[in-house]
């Protein structure tokens, strides 16, 4: 990663400026580089959905076109992931450990998603404490007591529940239509939650231009979590010409 | 055995047949008994009662842990406590005993969390360590995981702890027994554990100072207890624990603790004027009911255990 030193040079005892990098404030880790975007949540009857498009995008580049950003923690959690990506592969690795850990106690105990949730949480906060987050933020679904669950966290380490979520742009552009649809069918089927989940997509690709057109959804219910393969959002562009 | 003085600066202390003191000039040739002996040697005369019981670590030739199963009577010499559970709930009942008369009695059961809690016999002091070992392990849980601990992991996290007790040259076992009682997401549970850090998963159990009797009566009614409502199971905790009394006492609002907690229930410990009514309910019930089947309690003097527990058998060399 990039190793960063202070911007503004500072001058030294003799007026020659310090380019010595152990002269001036060191920070690690304190830009994202590979990112991934917004990640949309929904909470429908009897389940959540969470959709992430597969770009991970190198500054405005759309640089790795099969990034998964949507993560089978265990049986009964989901877990989707914006913002750098090495973090999320490091965090990734830090569940998939915990998860093994619940695995050996070998006593049906495992985690529900409101302590990955809680979990991620205390992992983001403490880091960025020491002033070197992880520069990502999560969407955590599943079933909690027999209910959906869906919450998210981001890099200092805020963390709630809701019943749409997004991250990134997203959060300004997708959460109002989310809403919207949410008003218009307070039971939503799932049906319903996968077109109001495609179509804030849509916007988003439209007007988010770091977002890609192929994306991966995923559902968790009481039966279990379903990843779909990859697949491409349907777009129309006919009005471009009327654009300029 | 004899006793021997202990004062090694007047070096006239009797000698008896066998014993290593550390008289300068001593008659008897040197004799090498291992390290142990070597230091008793250097420091003081004493009579030992065993070769192999000096620390902690040192394993008699019969394969045993003369330490660690000294630490298993401290909870015999602990008053008795009962545990035991219903599909629905879990529920310790415990003997309390005073220092003496001008002293209250001392609490034996302890909340660990609002879904877990426990009840003691041996060194109250010890138990205080590990009660505190097991609640901040809850609250870390609740803090990291937001979720309360499963019993099962808390207990073998507390087997661990004990665990190291048992293998340094340098520490001592806990003098303590535990009976654990909570429910978690797979419903209500009892633990035992033990200062040589082994744990049970208990239907029912009792420790404690003539606690075999008690175990008597929860082996007899252990085939009705998942079906017990939560009155019915005090009572038959109560009438355990009666059972390891002598004759003459009875159990009182002052000398009897009960705790119950189980389905929608947070650990509840009722002590005092709490506690009357359930004793009410048991009152004027003949005592024994199985005098026929049972004609001889085997009356004890803190001298039973649990059948899966080493009988300690110490050697003796004077």
């Amino acid at each position: 990663m990039f190793m960063q030193t202070g911007a503004v040079q500072a001058a030294g005892f003799d007026g020659q400026p310090m380019t010595s990098p152990s002269a001036l404030p060191v920070t690690w880790s304190q830009a994202p580089v590979v990112t991934g975007g917004s990640v949309l949540g929904l909470v429908y009857d009897g389940g959540v959905m969470l959709l992430a498009d597969i770009l991970g995008s190198y500054g405005s580049l759309a640089r790795f076109r099969d990034c998964r950003r949507l993560m089978k923690v265990n049986d009964g959690v989901l877990l989707g992931a914006a913002g750098d990506y090495a973090d999320f592969q490091y965090l990734k690795a830090i569940l998939e450990r915990k998860i093994i850990e619940d695995r050996a106690h070998d006593d049906k105990f495992s985690m529900k998603p409101a302590s990955v949730l809680s979990y991620l949480t205390r992992i983001l906060y403490n880091r960025r404490s020491q002033f070197d987050p992880f520069w990502n933020t999560f969407v955590v679904a599943g079933i909690q007591d027999g209910k959906p669950f869906l919450g998210s966290v981001d890099k200092i380490g805020t963390c709630f529940q809701d019943t749409q979520v997004a991250t990134s742009l997203g959060a300004h552009l997708a959460i109002p239509l989310l809403r919207d649809r949410v008003e218009k069918y307070p039971k939503m089927t799932e049906k319903q939650a996968r077109e109001a989940l495609l179509d804030a997509f849509r916007i988003l690709l439209y007007r988010d231009c770091s977002a890609f057109p192929k994306f991966e959804i995923a559902k968790i219910t009481a039966e279990g979590i379903e990843v779909e393969a990859p697949q491409e959002v349907s777009t129309n562009w006919n009005l471009h010409s009327a654009v300029h | 055995m004899q006793n021997v003085s202990t004062d090694p600066l007047r070096n006239n202390s009797p000698r008896i047949a066998g014993t290593v003191y550390d008289g300068h000039g001593s008659v008897s040739p040197p004799v090498w008994h291992g390290s142990a002996v070597n230091y008793c040697r250097l420091t003081k005369t004493y009579v030992f009662r065993n070769q192999y019981d000096n620390d902690v670590t040192t394993w008699s030739p019969q394969g045993r842990l003369h330490q660690v199963e000294y630490a298993m009577e401290a909870v015999k010499q602990g008053s008795a406590t009962v545990g035991l559970k219903s599909k629905t709930h879990a529920v310790l009942v415990a003997l309390k005993r005073a220092a003496s008369d001008l002293a209250a009695h001392q609490k034996k059961v302890m909340p660990i969390d609002d879904h877990i809690g426990i009840s003691i016999a041996g060194l109250t002091a010890d138990a205080r360590i590990l009660s505190r070992y097991m609640r901040t392990e809850c609250l870390q849980n609740r803090y990291v995981f937001d979720c309360p601990l499963p019993l099962s992991r808390l207990i073998a996290r507390l087997g661990n702890k004990m665990q190291i007790s048992t293998q340094r040259y340098d520490k001592r076992p806990f003098g303590v027994g535990l009976l654990v009682a909570g429910f978690d997401e797979q419903g209500p549970h009892l633990f035992q554990t033990c200062p040589s850090a082994s744990y049970f998963d208990c239907k029912a159990m009792a420790i404690g100072a003539r606690s075999q009797s008690a175990r008597t009566y929860l082996e007899k009614f252990l085939d009705s207890f998942p079906g017990c409502t939560l009155e019915e199971l005090i009572k038959h905790g109560l009438r355990a624990l009666r059972d390891t009394l002598p004759n003459d006492v009875e159990l009182t609002a002052k000398n009897c603790s009960i705790a119950v907690v189980g389905k929608d229930l947070d650990f509840t410990i009722y002590e005092d004027d709490e506690v009357v009514p359930y004793l009410r309910s048991i009152e004027g019930e003949e005592r024994r009911p199985v005098p026929a089947a049972a004609p001889e309690e085997p009356r004890d003097d803190g001298q039973d255990q649990p059948p899966r527990d080493p009988e300690p058998d110490v050697a003796m060399e004077t």
